[in-house]
């Protein structure tokens, strides 16, 4: 009986081990010493930029609209 | 730029920002095999919605078009179709990428990925298509007619064929989706926005696209059609 418990006691021991060892990585380490920020900033600026330049884009269409709606104007009036 | 008219330009850039902070700062369920590439949910998934969203507009507006044979509905549909499949490509990029790091290879024979691949395939023909059409009217009811065909087997190649098959891409087959387990409540709260923001930005780039297509149309000497004027 006691060898029984006792074989049942380490195969619980043995489990829990086993679910401790398989706990699935994450980048724990890699929080903790704060440089995920730096990831963090990295993507942000690479979005800004991207964003800022998609601004500018629709801005400047912007312009080339108005200048052809003007030229248009000048156009028909000078008919 | 006038705020009231571009608030969904701003509403775009909060959600983007969002994403990329709370995307890599928020909490995931911690899941083996995937570890944190879960994290790709926010960038890769959105891809398809915005693609997706934007080859929708496509095919509607190529159907306006056939309504009234309008060239302005016909351009809306080209460059809809243009930035969709833009998405679609950087979609298979990612999913390529990431596949690599979690099935171990860069591309396997999975039904999901051919309908993703045979999709962008379909498109592309579109383009080949509107291409060798030299008469607008004609390219443009061409166009209209085979979105509608290239919408329906996206549909059936990404959303259907894949669900009834073995995949082990998520969402499909007997491969339960990130839904049932791995998608939990902190996740969603990043996710959404993430999709919202994507697509925002596709719809963005398009229409900028549209302008710039009209201002090509006016330089052509074209603009002596109403219809654009109005683009």
């Amino acid at each position: 009986m006691k060898k029984i418990l006792s074989l049942l006691f380490s195969l619980v021991i043995a489990i829990h081990c086993f679910a401790q060892d398989t706990k699935p990585e994450m980048a724990d380490a890699f929080r903790s010493s704060g440089k995920i920020y730096v990831v963090v900033c990295v993507a942000s600026i690479v979005l800004a930029g991207l964003i800022v330049y998609l601004i500018t884009i629709d801005r400047k269409v912007g312009r080339i609209e108005k200048e052809i709606e003007s030229k248009r104007t000048e156009n028909n009036t000078s008919k | 730029m006038n705020l009231k008219k571009n608030w969904w330009k701003l509403l775009a850039c909060i959600l983007l920002f969002n994403t990329v902070t709370n995307g890599f700062l928020g909490q995931v369920p911690a899941r083996e095999i995937l570890n944190e590439t879960i994290r790709n949910l926010y960038f890769h998934v959105p891809m398809w919605f915005a693609m997706m969203t934007l080859l929708f507009i496509s095919v509607i507006y190529g159907i306006k078009h056939l309504n009234n044979g309008n060239m302005k509905y016909d351009v809306i549909a080209r460059e809809a179709a243009h930035t969709g499949v833009a998405m679609g490509v950087l979609g298979l990029i990612t999913g390529s990428l990431w596949a690599r790091y979690t099935w171990g290879t860069w591309w396997t024979q999975d039904t999901k990925l051919n309908g993703a691949a045979i999709t962008m395939l379909i498109y592309f023909a579109y383009f080949i298509l509107r291409g060798s059409v030299e008469d607008e009217q004609k390219r443009g009811r061409l166009a209209a007619v085979y979105s509608i065909f290239a919408f329906v087997m996206m549909i059936v190649f990404i959303m259907i064929l894949p669900r009834m098959e073995d995949s082990l891409h998520p969402g499909n087959g007997g491969n339960p989706g990130f839904n049932k387990y791995d998608l939990d409540s902190k996740m969603r709260m990043v996710f959404y926005p993430a999709v919202l923001g994507w697509v925002l930005l596709g719809v963005w780039i398009m229409t900028v696209r549209i302008r710039i297509a009209a201002i090509e149309d006016t330089i052509h000497g074209l603009s002596s059609r109403q219809d654009l004027k109005t683009l």
